[in-house]
């Protein structure tokens, strides 16, 4: 009933990730570019480099998945497939929640993943790596539920792609504060709980509130 | 402005679909008002005007991603916003654009179509044969024409069970052959009880044929 949305939505999407391959390592190789040049462009000591590791690593996972919003919804409301999922007789959130995870899938679960391979590019401690991965695994969910909002928002202004960053930007920012410092507690030897609790409980929220915000937002787009 | 040819009022209770009053209004500009029209089980209604004059987005309102400004629509008697649920099961809607995925084959495609209206389908597995799309129904759509895509969209309405059929242009494109084949395909669908809405630029001449004339909203100022 309520599912068959969910699921037909869920496999598809799947399904179109793996068609396109080449969309789905572009985040990869995002990441994998910017942690490249750092030492190069700051420095090669491992010393220094351990220092801005969290932040840096958080910040591009962060930056790689503001890149990967745009195609959320973009091509199913450019070819037409929107406007047959929305007429659907089935509420619109589990809809929404399908494309969220599977955005969440193919972008934040490799990043989370390969985590430590660009930790250790960048000295990272080894005992960062587990906080690191555990604290994109919760953020990178999180951004994309937020980054669901945004894209519905934007969904109309095809072009004018500065939009997109600049709503979602102020409410990614709690999640860079408390994923990167879940990485330099680890790193300074502080328990990693409370900032990971921030994160779980951010995660939570956004989690029921950013899929309905979502659907009444595509609403709103599809009207204009 | 507009007029509509409303010849149904004696009709009234016994219409499915009534759009009263119906008005859109975008960005300051009166696209059109004052639509009435009455339609029953077994009839057909073609939407009629120039390019521009709002038939695709008269087609949008009657499938619930538009809401008019002014009016209602009403289905069994009720309005639509009160059953949505049913009315949208009730419902297939073709726009113009396919909706069907480029990297995905027709049969694919079709496929995801019909696990997302499971609840509302015929137990019928050869709809793609039935456009005439066998040969090419796994291929990527990239490589289709755009017969051929037209084709795989409109394979819907062979396994689709909902009543009443909103079509966006749905000649454009095909062959003769196939034109032919898809009028059969909605006479049938009215002979059934169904209920028909489309838009087109072709003389259909199925008996019995309503229409909403709409025109340039540029011309009437």
């Amino acid at each position: 009933m309520t599912n068959t949305g969910f699921v037909a939505i869920f496999r598809r999407d799947l399904l179109l990730a793996v068609r396109h391959r080449g969309d789905l390592s572009n985040p990869i190789i995002f990441f994998f570019i910017i942690i490249a040049l750092v030492p190069l462009g700051l420095t090669p000591e491992s010393s220094r480099l351990s220092e801005i590791a969290p932040g840096m690593l958080w910040i591009t996972a962060l930056l790689a998945s503001l890149l990967s919003l745009n195609s959320m919804f973009q091509d199913d409301y450019n070819d037409g497939a929107l406007e047959q999922i929305m007429i659907l007789p089935q509420p619109l959130y589990f809809i929404v929640l399908a494309k969220i995870i599977v955005h969440w899938l193919v972008t934040g679960l490799p990043l989370s993943l390969l985590a430590p391979v660009f930790g250790m590019m960048l000295s990272l401690p080894e005992y960062g790596y587990l906080p690191l991965m555990l604290s994109l695994l919760i953020g990178t969910a999180t951004l994309s539920l937020l980054g669901a909002i945004g894209s519905a928002l934007t969904l109309p202004l095809d072009k004018e792609g500065f939009l997109l960053p600049l709503i979602v930007m102020p409410f990614y920012m709690p999640i860079l504060i408390f994923g990167s410092s879940t990485v330099q507690f680890a790193i300074d030897g502080l328990s990693i709980l409370s900032p990971l609790a921030v994160m779980g409980s951010l995660f939570a929220l956004f989690l029921f509130v950013a899929p309905y915000v979502a659907a009444g937002a595509l609403r709103l787009s599809v009207q204009g | 402005m507009s007029d509509t040819e409303n010849s149904s009022a004696n009709s009234l209770s016994s219409s499915i679909l009534i759009l009263k009053d119906i008005a859109f209004q975008r960005n300051e500009e009166l696209l059109f008002s004052n639509i009435n029209m009455a339609i029953g089980s077994g009839e057909i209604l073609q939407i009629q005007g120039p390019n521009g004059s709002g038939k695709t987005t008269l087609l949008r309102m009657l499938s619930m991603t538009l809401s008019p400004t002014l009016g209602e629509i009403l289905w069994e008697g009720k309005n639509v916003n009160n059953v949505r649920e049913q009315y949208l099961g009730d419902l297939l809607f073709l726009g113009h654009q396919s909706g069907l995925k480029k990297s995905l084959s027709a049969d694919e495609n079709l496929l995801w179509w019909r696990k997302l209206n499971k609840d509302n389908l015929l137990p019928n597995s050869d709809a793609l044969e039935c456009v005439g799309l066998t040969r090419d129904k796994s291929v990527p759509c990239y490589h289709l024409s755009a017969g051929q895509l037209r084709r795989a969209s409109l394979a819907k309405l062979y396994v689709a069970r909902a009543k009443l059929w909103i079509l966006d242009e749905p000649f454009s494109a095909i062959d003769e052959q196939f034109a032919n084949e898809l009028k059969m395909l909605l006479e049938n669908h009215l002979d059934n009880g169904g209920v028909v809405i489309l838009t087109t630029h072709q003389d259909l001449e199925i008996k019995g044929m309503k229409y909403i004339s709409l025109t340039s909203p540029h011309k009437s100022q």
